[in-house]
């Protein structure tokens, strides 16, 4: 059996080796903004029946967005929406006959988390400026500044092998299934992986969500209140 | 004789049995806290059960450190060269 941890290679584009999973999330992409594209391309004020549906798509997002955060949703609508609509798609398509979902791959994974880690930096800066994104490491005290930075790293990492170990083991469960007993025993596995896919995208939207607010949120503070000001930092010696 | 290998594989085995052990009596004690709050309050049972998602996903996340570990031991194992 194939090791989950290589990625197939189909051919080289001079000295990079093109795998299946890039050739796969290209795909996705070009379906993702294509798809897009043509559904905005003629909005109206008096919707037609597409429009509307889309329109209770983003009013989801919308809501979920502020019901897990608190802050208003569109500075984040953005970032939030394409990761849970790349990730959702990417996941299920393992439905297409042939084609293993790119985020069973470590390399995937690791882009997406990688750009959540980006973007908590990107926003906490935004909102704070450096200095007060360089404050929220000391809070609530700065004791807390080598565990802080540890946490930023490591929440990261943890999403990156949930996601990969989440899909990853859907796929290898049903390679295995599928070798061992034939036709139809692997569809109640798939179907299972179907409800793994949906809640691991939700579950890496939210919690990108969860990041990025509580960065911007200390940041605000921080930058609101000289850091001098604070009573939890008079007790430092 | 080689150890090496037979090593691994019963690592392996035990990483995931073992590994899913403390999750699963986790998931079951949160998804019992839930339905009971559940049955208390039915008007939050959206907020109830989308907490709920999230944290067993977090729960989840334990015994999938496990498997890929269990994977690591037999597909990428540093020992067997």
């Amino acid at each position: 059996m194939n090791s989950p941890l290589d990625s197939t290679v189909l051919f080289q584009m001079g000295p990079v080796p093109i795998t299946q999973a890039i050739v796969t999330t290209w795909a996705i992409m070009v379906i993702l903004v294509a798809g897009a594209f043509l559904l905005t391309r003629r909005l109206d004020l008096r919707p037609s029946r597409r429009q509307a549906a889309l329109e209770l798509m983003v009013t989801t997002l919308d809501t979920q967005i502020t019901e897990t955060t608190g802050a208003p949703p569109a500075p984040y609508r953005a970032f939030i929406g394409t990761l849970f609509v790349f990730i959702l798609v990417a996941n299920w398509s393992s439905l297409v006959p042939g084609i293993d979902p790119p985020t069973a791959q470590l390399e995937t994974d690791a882009g997406l988390a990688a750009l959540v880690f980006l973007s908590v930096i990107w926003f906490g800066i935004r909102e704070g400026g450096v200095g007060g994104w360089l404050k929220t490491f000391a809070a609530p005290n700065s004791v807390m500044i080598p565990l802080n930075i540890l946490q930023s790293l490591t929440r990261v990492f943890s999403m990156f092998v949930r996601l990969f170990g989440n899909v990853m083991s859907g796929v290898f469960v049903i390679g295995i299934v599928a070798s061992l007993a034939g036709l139809l025993v692997p569809i109640p596995l798939m179907a299972l992986d179907l409800l793994t896919g949906l809640v691991q995208a939700y579950i890496f939207a939210v919690l990108a969500m969860v990041f990025i607010t509580s960065a911007v949120e200390t940041g605000a503070r921080a930058s609101r209140k000289d850091i001098k000001d604070h009573p939890d930092n008079n007790k430092d010696p | 004789m080689e150890y090496a290998p037979i090593v691994s594989i019963f690592c392996a085995a035990f990483t995931v049995a073992f590994g899913a052990i403390g999750p699963a009596l986790a998931e079951g004690r949160s998804v019992a806290a839930a339905m009971d709050a559940i049955a208390r309050q039915p008007d939050a049972a959206n907020t109830i059960s989308r907490t709920l998602f999230v944290g067993l996903a977090m729960i989840e996340t334990t015994a999938i450190y496990c498997l890929v570990i269990a994977l690591l031991l037999l597909f990428a194992n540093p020992l067997l060269g």
